[in-house]
């Protein structure tokens, strides 16, 4: 079968449950994809060769009743795999191994997966480019020169070139959502607290989440089902009960209220992004669902907010990287001197930039004045979600205020960097879920994506809604494999 | 607010970032646009404002004080760029 790249997750899954493809010749065809697509650059660690027998090994012995049998997956380059390098993108943890597995990537394996490779991100996660990565630039698949997004921008595009059938990424404010839109995926951030951040590289640790990256609802919400456990290691995993989220998948919407807030109509927004909301909504409309008109009066003020929290606890989070107990070190001339060039030599300009930030607004005189305002703030948005689902089942936004742009073009200028999150990171500061689904092209004929959010723990009613919107929108991503010779 | 030169080397001496001359102007500019953009947060009142500090609504759970990890030392010290025997290795502090 020359298509096995083509197939979706799901698809890939039943052909092996019904022997028509084994492990080995799905692993064999990923892996063929991906040595032709260097160009991408999506990969920062091959693990090809272990990959192969681990299927051959699968194949001797399939058990067909796990969730992923033998499905063969690369995972974001943040999250720790036991004996497998992990460098967060960064020169810091080049020739990091860990000695243990993140629960996430665990509960992958255990339900029959393989890993293929670890994937190219922003350094450290803090990125919305993937252009502050250590190991170079991402090709996005749909264009040349175009930047598929970040942080998980590796991930975003070995799903949509078709290295990997799905993957996982992380969303500290926008990380999964923002790259799927720019490269025609679905990517869900789900609820804090759903999926375990023990073993995954800190970034922000109470925003942080991981979360499943595909080319479809369904695919989506099978890797959500196997990914989100109780964790007793990490201390904010939250004990609730969980779907069976592609079991209890439903495209019947009706009678669903779906907020539409005006906030999110900001600025110099461009009319293409404007167009595709109002399409979304004639889109759920049609499902049967019905809209609101929505305020959540402190949108605004997330970013802001996000640039305070994030970095303050990006500082605290990375102070453990000092070349002592692992990673990099620099030659100094003493111990604060080697700390010193270690932390500058091994760090790029923008984790430096947010490391710095960080230490500011906590540095004595200034945590008042910043940190806890910031802190304030965030209660404020989370209030003005809490006051929104009083109304609505949930909220329908677009997923970015633009389609993917070329690479280099905002590289100089941080903030505009910054405002790539904007309708992203609110999600993130109040905890709750969201996903971004592809929903149209713009006249470049790049894709563009809405977001569904919805409220805490409720991952099953945006996959839903998601799943039914897919239906009527009927996305092509129109990938040409220019990158393949 | 204006962040300047002596404000990064000390924010520099903070973070254990060694910052050259160069690098620290660059970092004046970037850091003083992004305060621009943070400033607005003055515009709210937040006095009677509950800060936010975590939004997993749960209590830390207790757990019996036992050993789980036997014998790691070895995984321990194995990515460390220089040890000794089963000690990490830093530059002379004492003379």
């Amino acid at each position: 079968m020359s298509d096995i790249t083509k197939q979706s997750l799901t698809e890939l899954v039943e052909n092996i449950k019904n022997k028509k493809l084994s492990s080995t010749d799905v692993t064999k065809a990923f892996i063929e994809r991906s040595e032709k697509s260097k160009e991408l650059n999506a990969y920062i660690t091959e693990d090809f060769t272990s990959a192969l027998d681990k299927a051959k090994k699968f194949d001797q012995k399939p058990n067909l009743d796990l969730k992923l049998p033998g499905i063969p997956m690369a995972v974001k380059d943040l999250f720790c795999t036991n004996n497998v390098k992990t460098t967060a993108g960064s020169k810091i943890l080049d020739n990091f191994v860990p000695t243990y597995e993140s629960t996430v990537t665990e509960n992958i394996w255990k339900e029959g997966a393989i890993l293929l490779g670890k994937l190219n991100c922003d350094e450290f996660a803090m990125g919305s480019s993937n252009e502050t990565s250590f190991f170079g630039n991402v090709q996005n698949p749909v264009d040349r020169d175009l930047v598929p997004g970040g942080s998980s921008g590796g991930s975003a595009s070995a799903v949509a070139g078709q290295l990997t059938p799905i993957t996982i990424g992380t969303d500290t404010g926008g990380s999964i959502r923002q790259p799927a839109s720019f490269t025609g995926t679905v990517g869900l951030k789900p609820t804090y607290g759903s999926c375990s951040r023990y073993g995954i590289v800190a970034f922000a640790s109470s925003l942080d989440q991981a979360g499943p990256m595909a080319q479809n609802v369904k695919d989506c919400a099978l890797l959500q089902e196997v990914i989100s456990t109780y964790d007793p290691k990490d201390s904010t995993s939250i004990d609730f009960k969980r779907n069976q989220y592609s079991k209890e998948l439903t495209n019947n919407i009706k009678g669903k209220k779906i907020g539409i807030p005006k906030e999110y109509r900001v600025d110099g927004m461009p009319k293409e992004i404007e167009d595709l909301w109002q399409k979304g909504i004639q889109y759920v409309k049609d499902c049967g669902a019905q809209t609101i008109d929505i305020s959540l009066p402190h949108t605004s003020y997330a970013l802001p907010t996000y640039y305070i929290v994030a970095p303050a606890e990006a500082s605290s989070n990375l102070a453990r990287y000092d070349g002592v107990k692992y990673g990099f070190r620099a030659k100094g001339e003493n111990l604060i001197d080697m700390y010193e060039k270690t932390r500058s030599e091994g760090f790029g300009a923008e984790v430096q930039r947010r490391i710095m930030i960080g230490t500011y607004v906590l540095s004595s005189g200034y945590y008042d004045a910043y940190y806890l305002k910031a802190q304030k703030v965030r209660k404020l948005i989370k209030n003005d979600f809490d006051e929104a689902y009083k109304k609505v089942d949930a909220i329908l936004t677009p997923s970015t205020p633009s389609s993917a742009f070329k690479i280099g073009e905002k590289t100089n200028d941080p903030v505009s960097m910054y405002l790539n999150d904007i309708f992203t990171v609110p999600v993130n500061l109040a905890g709750l879920p969201g996903i971004s689904i592809p929903a149209g092209h713009d006249s470049k004929g790049y894709p563009l994506g809405l977001q569904i959010i919805g409220k805490a723990f409720d991952e099953q009613n945006i996959l839903n809604i998601a799943f039914a919107m897919e239906e009527k929108i009927n996305f092509k991503n129109k990938i040409t494999d220019w990158w393949i010779k | 607010m204006s962040i300047d030169l002596k404000t990064i080397k000390h924010i520099s001496k903070l973070s254990r970032i060694s910052v050259d001359e160069k690098r620290a102007e660059k970092l004046a500019g970037d850091l003083n646009s992004i305060f621009d953009f943070i400033e607005k947060l003055n515009e709210l009142k937040t006095d009677n404002v509950e800060p936010l500090t975590s939004v997993a609504e749960t209590t830390l759970k207790l757990r019996p004080d036992e050993v789980k990890s036997k014998n790691i030392r070895e995984q321990i010290v194995k990515n460390s760029p220089q040890d000794n025997e089963d000690y990490f290795v830093v530059p002379k502090v004492i003379e």
